[in-house]
């Protein structure tokens, strides 16, 4: 096997169709980014559920001075007395496994905990503005209507919030997201896959002399087919290292400003981002191989 | 016809050993699809080594077919092909590439790559074929010299003439010293008198033990060159003479 040889003839057989190799790289590259975000989306929201699934609570948030929920209407902060009876409430209730209180100062420095990274949402809010909470953890989370209700109604609440609904939604919007990106990526394979196949038809059609002649003389299979594979090959890495740029630039700016946004969003690491990277291009590149391999079978005859 | 078929199957033991002849048809039928007429019909004849036999006979006649049968770029649908000792029908797709390595082809249109000069074109042969470049450098001059291109190796096929274009395309189809030599109307784009020059250079590849059968409706040059005559009427031998001449049978 002479490499030289048959790199000159890919070198060759790219330039000649130098639109069409590009219409295939970008159709690659994007198919193979979307394909990958999809992918990422999914580690994200695996990455948050199991995060979350040992952590999820109700949290009864109480009335303070000036409270907007209709709960509070016409009455000041909740008074120790109040406080001390809601918590006796709420330990009785057979669901509830533990519960804490969270005061002001704790609830702002989960605060700036979680939006460290939002240094404009953070100067905007004061210790005061904070409001106290129960924290309630349940035996078992799929139990929290009965809980819900119980604390909804009780003097003194301002609201009651479930994690595990905050967290639905969240994943909800994910997984729509993820579909949506999967289902371009599917329409984009589907483009690459024609388009390497009108390459590789257009490129055997360019070298028809070439080859004629290399059967003639007794080239073998592989000698011929090598340079048209190579060339779909070279493509989908070219679009896989392009899908990759793309996919950590996604990671910076999409996955990471999440956590700014939504203070329930786990760090996607550069692990992850990694195996996705591998695996696009990996899909990518197989998916060149096997199209021109098809189309060849076609169009050269051997 | 019949006869030489039956003696043909009796001897194929004895065949096999030294002196096989190089191209061996027995009783062969091919049908292209789509055709009622065979293009070769119960076509039964040996081709020994080193022999120069011309395949005469009008258009149509099957000399095209049978040299595509000898290079298995068909398959006959009845009888048996062997080429250089192998049996086609019972050699793979896979090795066919190998056969085609023993045997060299030349056509009427020279088939020669236009981007790719005299020497780039006779070394593409080998390339293709993953012969070391060591070995292309020492051989591809030699067989340029043979033909009778020396000092012309770096023209492209455009600044040459037709006669020198088919020398090109004769010393790529020898250049990996094949055992059988297939020429399809070779000198069929070419005056005659550049003619004569291409049947020496045949000639000559012929004497160094190279078999050649050459396809050819030019009855100057058969009646020239005195060689065994096959002639193919609609797809049957008609006429199988050593030495003969073009028009005998008219």
């Amino acid at each position: 096997m002479r490499a030289n040889f048959i790199f000159s003839e890919v070198w060759i057989g790219l330039r000649r169709n130098l639109t069409m190799t590009i219409a295939v790289i970008v159709t690659v590259a994007i198919g193979m980014a979307l394909l990958g975000i999809g992918l990422m989306i999914n580690a994200q929201v695996g990455s948050m559920s199991s995060y979350w699934s040992d952590k999820v609570q109700l949290s009864a948030f109480l009335c303070m001075k000036n409270s907007p929920f209709d709960a509070c209407k016409g009455r000041g902060t909740v008074s120790a007395q109040e406080k001390v009876a809601l918590q006796k409430q709420i330990e009785s209730l057979p669901q509830v496994d533990r519960v804490t209180f969270e005061t002001q100062e704790k609830a702002y420095e989960n605060f700036k905990a979680s939006y460290s990274s939002n240094s404009v949402f953070l100067n905007a809010v004061k210790v005061e503005d904070m409001p106290e909470s129960f924290r309630v953890k349940l035996k078992n989370p799929d139990d929290y209507k009965s809980v819900f209700d119980a604390l909804s109604g009780a003097p003194g609440v301002a609201n009651v919030v479930n994690d595990q609904q905050l967290l639905d939604r969240f994943f909800g919007l994910m997984n729509r997201l993820r579909s949506a990106a999967l289902v371009v990526a599917l329409i984009q394979v589907f483009a690459a896959i024609l388009l390497i196949g009108n390459t590789v038809r257009l490129s055997a059609y360019n070298r028809r002399r070439e080859t004629g002649i290399m059967r003639l003389v007794g080239a073998s299979n592989l000698y011929i087919q090598l340079p048209f594979v190579m060339e779909g090959t070279i493509a989908g890495l070219v679009g896989g290292v392009i899908s990759a740029v793309l996919l950590m630039f996604a990671k910076i700016v999409i996955f990471d400003s999440m956590q700014k946004f939504f203070a329930l969003a786990t760090q996607l690491t550069w692990s992850d981002v990694a195996q996705v990277i591998t695996l696009t291009t990996v899909v990518g590149v197989l998916i060149c191989i096997l199209a021109s391999f098809v189309t060849l079978r076609r169009y050269l005859r051997v | 016809m019949a006869d030489a078929a039956t003696s043909a199957t009796v001897l194929t033991p004895r065949l096999a050993c030294r002196d096989a002849p190089v191209i061996h048809f027995d009783n062969v039928t091919k049908v292209y699809v789509n055709q009622n007429r065979p293009a070769l019909d119960h076509v039964s004849v040996d081709v020994d080594k080193g022999e120069f036999v011309f395949l005469v006979g009008p258009s149509g006649s099957g000399k095209s077919t049978f040299l595509r049968l000898v290079l298995k770029e068909e398959r006959p649908n009845s009888g048996a092909i062997h080429v250089a000792g192998k049996d086609l029908a019972r050699l793979s797709n896979f090795k066919v590439p190998h056969l085609r390595r023993r045997i060299g082809c030349v056509f009427q249109d020279f088939r020669l790559l236009p981007n790719k000069n005299v020497y780039e074109n006779v070394a593409f042969a080998l390339e293709v074929i993953g012969k070391p470049r060591r070995f292309i450098r020492k051989v591809v001059p030699e067989v340029v010299e043979l033909v009778g291109l020396e000092g012309k190796a770096h023209r492209m096929p455009d600044e040459l003439s037709g006669g020198e274009q088919q020398r090109v395309a004769m010393a790529r189809a020898f250049v990996n010293r094949p055992m059988i030599l297939l020429a399809d109307e070779p000198t069929g784009n070419i005056d005659p008198a550049t003619s004569i020059g291409i049947m020496k250079v045949l000639d000559r590849i012929n004497r160094t033990g190279t078999t050649v059968v050459m396809a050819t409706h030019d009855a100057a040059i058969v009646d020239s060159m005195r060689k065994r005559v096959v002639e193919l009427e609609d797809g049957k031998i008609v006429r199988d003479q050593s030495r003969g001449v073009y028009g005998q049978a008219y």
